[in-house]
């Protein structure tokens, strides 16, 4: 890759009621690396990573990802190169049957069906839920939606991997169980969490956010060794 | 500004007060009777699960789909409603929806509110009502069922009502019957489409999901046999008025023209005003320059008034 | 994401209007729309009163003009079936379209009094719920006589409107997504029309069996606080005089206006 994954720039996003959610953000990724973001509840994260594939657009500075600007004509491209994975499952997982689900994406991208089954066959053998490929997923635990949900973005082979709280609400064998499955998954990974120990064992590198500001930004041992910077910016 | 794309919510100012008020009465025995039922039906669960299935139409109607270019296809959701809650109680999550839509966000008129109910609360959800129940009885369990009843409810369900919108525009004489209804019922026929096939998609997660959901009532009481068979005449009866309406709009026109005819038949008892109450100045003239004065003093007074109660606030 | 901004229409304010009671503002807006309605299209003086009547109540209710627009706009798309009376009213001949529409004085007439009426009351019933809270405003309709249990649902309709509004767009950014191009040329992107409705559908079926759960817990936390079917709120004060005095003062002005409109024009 020449590039970098992720380029973001002077970034500012405000709501519509006029409230700043994010205060001239600058971040770059890059490829092979696995990122932690974090934050106290508000400060940013979620709308941070919608811009990533243009769910967002940035209304000053820029966003480059995968050596795209992500604007308007580039989406299409965009979105399959930046897998975005949210916080609910049950929001993303909208097709009757789980194979429904995984297949979305190619589908819409119009690959040849052979190849649509071989995608959807090694996400899910990725993830671990080739068991229930033709079963409904309204069932499933959520830990096992959480993984089918993942499924659904790497049919699409991105070269980032983006998710919002992938361990909010699971227990602790689910929550172990995903951490071994993004530890064995290759692509770059930013991962929005609060969950500090997750961070631990998964990412070198954190960015900590607080109230749209980025603060702080290295290696994770560093930082989560720092009490007083977690206490200051929410996070102890 | 949030808005429900479908172009079928009727705004004050296009139907005459006489079709309003007709269409309210209407409106409210049939959602009284619905009240009733639902009263008995469902007793104690019934307030949070039509509210939260109200917010849930209401909601849904936020999807879409692309067509083509910028156009993109959306839903109603009086025949999901139905096939998920009954009639009944589909009619009031629907009244909720439409009531809301109006009056919140002014989607439609609070005079024509009464046509607007009529159109999608009543119309739709019994004519979605009779396809379902004609489809199950004549198909029973063929697996194909659930798609089709789907589509052919949604898809009839919006066509109907769209009949019953476009007859009401013409008895009101706000819009010829030639255009009005064939206008109607050909985008109605189109955007139909998208409803059936969303609807069928839906049934399709539903069945994989919570097929419990969807088991037939064994014995229909009599008060929904009487409403298949309003869903029935609803739907031929404004299926087989509406091309007529269109190839004679003379019919239609005739009867708005009454409506006015019984305004005008009282005027000649009044026509005891003079033409001119002041020499050389007709009396429409002289109410003109009136009202413009009376109008402008109102809006001066409301500005001074409210400009006054600043200055009061900010001295305190 | 700030999403309740966009659909509760309400405007915080201390404004004549927002303090006035909600069934004073309901009875008079319902007024003066019944008004609107029954003023016949080219009685222009009473129009031109009406039109005055609705800016003074918006300038009392201190509405930004630029919100009171955009919300009239609402009713814009509706007014092109309207249109078709500008060729079909017969009268005084104005303008013929070359390909043999004939464009009449009354036709324009009625065409601009149905746009401006629908305009009028949609600007009336915006005022209304810009400075009335919707619990009010439902309480305020409770009293004018709607039936306990529409007014009950639509109280717990509006609780969890955003909440679903939120999801529903949620589902739609999931897929938003997912809906990618792929680099490799020749592909088309998009599948059908078929398909993507079929998607909008499970999107659809999704939403509505989360909320059919959702209705559940909902109701088993009202039942683990004593509910049981009743509808019991709290009761609006009663109207003092000066408030049915002025119900009843508004309506029969309004009632005069429209009076006139009628004698003199109908």
């Amino acid at each position: 890759m020449h590039h970098n994954t992720v380029d973001i720039q002077n970034l500012v996003y405000t709501y519509p009621d006029g409230r700043e959610a994010l205060h001239s953000v600058s971040l770059s990724v890059e490829a092979g690396e696995k990122v932690a973001l974090v934050g106290a509840n508000g400060a940013g994260k979620s709308t941070l990573l919608l811009h990533l594939n243009g769910l967002l657009p940035a209304q000053s500075g820029y966003v480059r990802a995968c050596g795209l600007d992500v604007v308007k004509e580039n989406l299409g491209r965009v979105r399959a190169a930046v897998g975005v994975v949210f916080q609910d499952p049950n929001d993303q997982l909208f097709s009757p049957t789980v194979f429904d689900d995984v297949a979305y994406g190619p589908l819409y991208q119009g690959l040849p069906e052979g190849e649509i089954r071989q995608r959807v066959a090694a996400a899910l053998t990725a993830v671990g839920m080739i068991a229930v490929t033709d079963r409904a997923s309204y069932h499933l635990s959520l830990g096992e939606k959480k993984r089918v949900a993942i499924a659904t973005v790497l049919a699409m082979d991105p070269e980032i991997l983006v998710l919002d709280e992938p361990s909010a609400g699971l227990d602790p064998r689910a929550r172990r169980q995903l951490i071994e499955l993004l530890q064995s998954l290759q692509p770059t990974q930013l991962i929005a969490t609060h969950d500090l120990a997750l961070v631990r064992s998964l990412c070198p590198r954190t960015v900590v956010m607080n109230a749209g500001h980025i603060v702080a930004d290295g290696e994770t041992t560093a930082i989560l060794g720092d009490y007083a910077l977690l206490e200051r910016h929410g996070l102890a | 500004m949030f808005a429900t794309p479908m172009p079928m919510h009727i705004p004050d100012g296009f139907l005459s007060v006489i079709v309003s008020l007709v269409l309210w009465g209407i409106s409210v025995i049939v959602i009284g009777f619905a009240l009733k039922r639902v009263n008995t039906d469902l007793e104690e669960r019934q307030i949070p699960l039509m509210g939260i299935l109200a917010a849930a139409v209401f909601a849904g109607q936020m999807l879409n789909f692309s067509v083509t270019g910028g156009t993109s296809g959306h839903l109603l959701g009086a025949a999901i409603a139905t096939i998920l809650l009954g009639p009944w109680p589909a009619m009031l999550v629907m009244t909720c929806v439409v009531g809301v839509q109006a009056i919140v966000f002014q989607d439609g008129g609070l005079l024509a509110l009464g046509a607007n109910l009529f159109n999608m609360a009543i119309v739709g959800v019994t004519v979605a009502y009779f396809v379902q129940r004609l489809i199950q009885k004549l198909a029973g369990n063929r697996p194909w069922v659930t798609v089709v009843s789907g589509f052919a409810s949604g898809w009839l369900s919006i066509f109907i009502a769209s009949l019953a919108c476009g007859l009401q525009l013409a008895l009101s004489g706000t819009s010829p019957a030639n255009i009005a209804i064939p206008a109607m019922a050909g985008i109605h026929a189109l955007i139909g489409i998208g409803e059936g096939l969303i609807t069928a998609g839906a049934l399709a997660f539903v069945t994989s999901a919570r097929s419990d959901l969807l088991t037939p009532e064994e014995t229909p009481t009599p008060a929904s046999r009487s409403l298949w068979v309003g869903g029935l005449a609803l739907a031929v009866l404004l299926a087989v008025i509406s091309p007529i309406a269109s190839a004679h709009p003379d019919g239609l026109e005739w009867v708005a023209e009454q409506q006015g005819f019984l305004g005008r038949a009282q005027a000649p008892l009044y026509d005891l005003m003079p033409d001119y109450l002041l020499p050389g100045i007709s009396n429409e003239a002289l109410a003109t320059v009136l009202a413009g004065i009376a109008g402008v003093g109102l809006v001066l007074i409301a500005t001074i008034g409210v400009a006054m109660g600043r200055r009061r606030s900010s001295a305190t | 994401m700030s999403l309740s901004q966009n659909l509760d229409p309400y405007l915080p304010g201390s404004s004549l209007v927002h303090r006035l009671d909600p069934r004073v503002k309901v009875g008079w807006a319902l007024g003066f729309i019944l008004t609107v309605a029954l003023t016949p299209p080219d009685a222009w003086p009473v129009g031109i009163l009406l039109v005055a009547i609705t800016a003074a109540v918006a300038i009392l209710a201190e509405m930004p003009a630029g919100i009171v627009l955009r919300r009239a706009a609402m009713a814009t798309p509706f007014a092109l079936s309207a249109l078709p009376l500008l060729f079909t009213v017969s009268g005084h001949e104005l303008w013929t379209l070359p390909w043999g529409w004939t464009l009449t004085y009354e036709g324009a007439v009625r065409c601009v009094s149905v746009v401006m009426k629908s305009w009028l009351s949609v600007i009336m019933a915006g005022v209304l719920t810009a400075t009335t809270r919707m619990p009010v405003l439902l309480g305020a309709l409770r009293a004018l006589g709607v039936p306990r249990l529409l007014v009950a649902t639509v109280n717990l309709m509006w609780r969890y409107l955003f909440v679903l509004v939120a999801e529903a767009r949620r589902l739609m950014h999931a897929r938003s997504a997912r809906s990618a191009s792929s680099p490799r040329p020749g592909l088309h992107a998009g599948g059908s029309i078929a398909w993507r409705a079929k998607v909008t559908g499970g999107m659809a079926g999704s939403l509505f069996l989360r909320a059919l759960a959702r209705a559940d817990r909902t109701y088993a936390a009202m039942v683990a606080r004593g509910y049981d079917g009743d509808i019991r709120t709290l009761r609006l004060t009663p109207l003092t005089l000066h408030e049915r005095i002025s119900i009843i003062l508004g309506l029969a002005g309004l009632g005069t206006v429209a009076g006139l409109g009628l004698l003199l024009w109908g």
